[in-house]
């Protein structure tokens, strides 16, 4: 998935109130469904609807806890963010090494690592 | 809470430990990308002052100063330990703070091998009342996130 389809499908995840609600309800902790159904006016099925399309768009997931599924928030900024900063610290070496070893060599220029 | 695993990365570098630690302090204007800068106005010049407790910060053609973190620890020429406070908003955050660990360790005559870490990248977790602020704002949310995409697009 590219970053500009991962943000449109977040969006287009968010864009719906209830989901919204749904998806705040896991901001506090991780839920079961029934968990987050509890005091939300949606039935228990509806959110776990929504809450297959928030996962589709990466904004959470789940995993077993005996026998019920536990969802919680995907921390996929936090992932976002790593993966900017492995590529950033490629970039700065290179032009540290090229520094270092007094080479006018650009390694500023952004080139692409395609990784 | 999720653990996120450090970026690591190594180099090595035709020179001397002692040049190398000079290159990556003071001379880190001469190789930090330029990309990289979170003020209004093009980065003229970033700055990372020597000793414990020195301040490593960018600044801005327009004479604007923004900081990015400060010195941990200085021990030339085999390590530097260097707190990196940019947060998830890329915004400075005082009370932000991953590490960023450099050794220089001589791997011969004239070569330098180069280790960097980049940890506690956990601290990028989304939190509660951060989230719940976002959740507030419809608008939040959506340029939270595609600050994330543009700067992970580079």
């Amino acid at each position: 998935m590219t970053n500009d389809s991962a943000v449109a499908a977040a969006f287009a995840a968010l864009a719906d109130p209830t989901r919204r609600l749904v998806f705040e309800r896991l901001a506090h902790r991780s839920r079961s469904v029934a968990e987050v159904a509890d005091g939300l006016p949606v039935s228990r099925p509806a959110v776990s609807q929504h809450l297959k399309v928030l996962k589709a768009a990466g904004l959470v997931r789940d995993e077993p806890d005996g026998a019920r599924r536990v969802y919680r928030i995907d921390p996929r900024g936090l992932e976002m963010m790593r993966g900017y900063l492995d590529r950033f610290w490629d970039r700065a070496l290179a032009a540290f090494k090229a520094a270092a070893e007094g080479r006018k060599e650009d390694a500023r220029k952004d080139k692409e690592d395609d990784r | 809470m999720t653990s996120v695993p450090p970026v690591r990365k190594e180099v090595t570098v035709a020179t001397t430990p002692e040049r190398a630690f000079a290159v990556f302090t003071d001379g880190i204007d001469q190789w930090w990308p330029r990309e990289h800068h979170i003020g209004k106005s093009p980065l003229k010049r970033e700055v990372l002052e020597p000793g414990v407790g020195g301040r490593w910060y960018g600044v801005s053609e327009d004479g604007s100063e923004c900081e990015v973190g400060k010195v941990l620890a200085w021990e030339p020429p085999g390590r530097l330990l260097l707190a990196w406070q940019i947060n998830a908003d890329w915004h400075y955050e005082a009370s932000f703070v991953t590490e960023i660990e450099v050794t220089f360790k001589a791997a011969g005559p004239n070569t330098t091998h180069v280790v960097l870490e980049h940890r506690d990248l956990h601290r990028y977790g989304v939190r509660a009342d951060e989230l719940r602020k976002m959740m507030d704002d419809p608008k939040g949310w959506g340029i939270t996130l595609r600050r994330f995409a543009d700067a992970a697009a580079g």
